[in-house]
């Protein structure tokens, strides 16, 4: 089941991208990678790794941010996207969900997710079936749909976010970070959502996480990132059986718990990763 | 009911009328304040540079004659027409909108993500090039601003009035004033209704909150920036409509923006109603402040007690009476 995303065809190709922040920083080393229709597959790594600024690279996020793609390809349904700008991205089906849960603090939860059909031009009756699509998968917002998005909880800004995205009818959702300061269980809840649209709506997910475990069991296939390049990509399964992956991200190893003087070999090992 | 008691009905009328005058130029400040966090220092003088250009148009003036009879060593002035004055509104409705379409593209283009501080001295930037540019247009001579609206006492109201107390002689109310109020009111209404209920509008307030979502769901900023531009464009030339055909088209019209500042630390600088209360509050307050008390201290107490009561509201609610509510969640 978990291999399904390998046969189908190629929504999303990332082809050995250099970004640069503000002319001089140097974020992204050569990131190559490809998004499978129908999968969900996980961007790993840890703390400024390079995972959102991916993300920001194939929705164009980044040119607001002072970043700029130097190097590379970037191409959706075989066409180049990398020029344009984030509004003809929407309508082409590609939406982010922006890291750290950016809501419309004081539009009401509905005002919020209806923002996310700005750019669509196919009537309200299909718009407001949608708005009900999103109440069911996020009953929690049908309830909470008058009050300001301000005012509700960090799980619920989360939904939020989401449901705006799949407002915008997307065929492939840029997910950062959705674990991000929830609690876990609120984590699995929002993963089981994430999953439920990918199975039943038939929507692509590119999902950057640092939560390695969580995402590992529920994406189809994965690539880690660290300091700005791919080290190690392949099936969600194969990834969570290999030791390296095992020791570095998962926190586990074959020899057990490790005591202070494995550090000098830890590093050496992890070497070659990066 | 004694004469004292309908003057002071009639200061607090008038006040609210002027009140809603200050209201008009401190709506455009809301409008682009709201939408982008930006205090827009050139709000007082677009006014200005409306109502000029309106005056040009509607006289049939020759732009830039000062400098084409220079250069050319011509002697044109005028071209001899004169506009209707409906059409020449629209005209220059249709420059207001150029105008923002060009303050995008030259100026707010670049400044994107940068500190609001930044974009405020390029307002500031603005502003001053926007009254040079004004001048060499049109003329630096005070103008005469007439859209057919009616000026003076209304001596009907004055007439029906006048016998209702032993030593008072009627309501004086100003035509222009009521038509000011009566033009703010419709105009307030339609601003509301267009930010709440449609599609763009709701757009615009997702900009105010958080420009990098409202982007990430496809709402071109850029779009966002003209149109708030050229609504606050349109603002202006209905508020130097309101004010120069009250007091003339000339440079000081431009300063009455000062006179919208205080306006918005009452109402709030993002709130639309609060724009017209709070300006409400200071026309009553400041007239009713000059008639009660302004005798026994020398008068002319309206050019400084609007910033106090400012100041007052500054230390017991800064976000004004209106302003979004800073959401903070710990």
């Amino acid at each position: 089941m978990l291999d399904t995303g390998e046969t189908q065809e190629t929504l999303l190709e990332v082809n050995n991208i250099e970004v640069i922040y503000n002319h001089v920083i140097l974020v992204l080393k050569g990131v190559s990678l490809t998004v499978p229709k129908g999968g969900i597959t996980a961007l790993l790594g840890g703390n400024g790794a390079g995972k959102s600024t991916t993300l920001k690279a194939i929705s164009n996020l980044l040119r607001s941010e002072r970043g700029d793609v130097t190097k590379g390809t970037i191409e959706y349904r075989g066409e180049s996207i990398t020029d344009l700008n984030p509004a003809a991205l929407v309508k082409r089906g590609v939406i982010q969900v922006m890291e750290g849960r950016h809501c419309f603090e004081h539009l009401t939860v509905e005002d919020n997710l209806m923002t996310g059909a700005y750019t669509r031009g196919d009537g309200k009756g299909a718009v407001s079936a949608d708005l009900e699509m999103v109440y069911e998968y996020f009953p929690r917002l049908r309830e909470r749909r008058k009050s300001q998005a301000g005012y509700t909880s960090g799980g619920e800004q989360q939904m939020v976010a989401i449901g705006r995205a799949l407002m915008s009818k997307p065929e492939t959702v840029l997910l950062d970070e959705p674990s991000m300061g929830l609690a876990p269980q609120l984590v699995e809840e929002i993963f089981e959502i994430v999953k439920g649209l990918n199975e039943k709506e038939g929507v692509s997910f590119l999902l950057a996480e640092q939560n390695t475990n969580v995402a590992l069991r529920y994406a189809h296939q994965g690539y880690i990132l660290e300091s700005g390049r791919v080290v190690m990509e392949g099936l969600a399964s194969e990834l969570r059986e290999n030791p390296d992956v095992k020791e570095f991200y998962l926190g586990v190893s074959e020899e057990g718990r490790k005591s202070f003087r494995d550090v000098r070999s830890y590093r050496r090992r992890k070497r070659w990763l990066s | 009911m004694s004469a004292d008691f309908f003057y002071t009905v009639e200061v607090i009328i008038n006040g609210l009328m002027t009140g809603v005058m200050y209201s008009l130029v401190a709506l455009g400040f809301v409008l682009i304040f709201k939408a982008s966090g930006v205090f827009n220092y050139a709000q007082g003088v677009m006014a200005l540079f409306a109502a000029m250009t309106l005056v040009g148009i509607q006289t049939g003036q020759v732009p830039f004659a000062h400098l084409i009879n220079t250069i050319f060593g011509t002697h044109l002035h005028k071209f001899g027409w004169e506009v209707p004055t409906l059409l020449a509104i629209l005209l220059a409705l249709g420059v207001m909108i150029l105008f923002a379409f060009i303050v995008e593209r030259y100026i707010l283009k670049h400044l994107v993500n940068q500190d609001p501080i930044i974009l405020f001295m390029a307002t500031i930037g603005l502003a001053y090039f926007m009254e040079g540019f004004g001048d060499l247009m049109w003329g630096s001579e005070i103008k005469n601003l007439d859209v057919g609206l009616p000026q003076g006492g209304n001596i009907w109201l004055e007439n029906a009035t006048s016998d209702w107390a032993d030593g008072f002689y009627g309501f004086y109310l100003d035509n222009l004033d009521m038509w000011a109020t009566a033009i703010a009111v419709v105009l307030v209404a339609s601003l509301i209704v267009f930010s709440n209920y449609t599609k763009t509008g709701r757009a615009l307030r997702a900009v105010a909150d958080d420009n990098q979502a409202a982007l990430s769901v496809g709402i071109s900023l850029r779009t966002i920036w003209v149109i708030v531009w050229s609504l606050a464009g349109f603002v202006a030339l209905v508020a130097g409509i309101m004010w120069g055909a009250k007091s003339g088209v000339q440079f000081s019209l431009s300063l009455i923006a000062l006179k919208a500042l205080p306006v918005l630390m009452l109402g709030g600088f993002t709130s639309i109603p609060g724009a017209i209360v709070g300006g409400m509050i200071i026309g009553v307050g400041e007239k009713l402040f000059e008639f009660a008390v302004g005798p026994y201290i020398g008068g002319a107490t309206e050019n400084w007690f609007a910033y106090v009561l400012a100041l007052l509201f500054l230390v017991f609610r800064p976000q004004g009476l209106f302003g979004e509510k800073i959401i903070e969640r710990v």
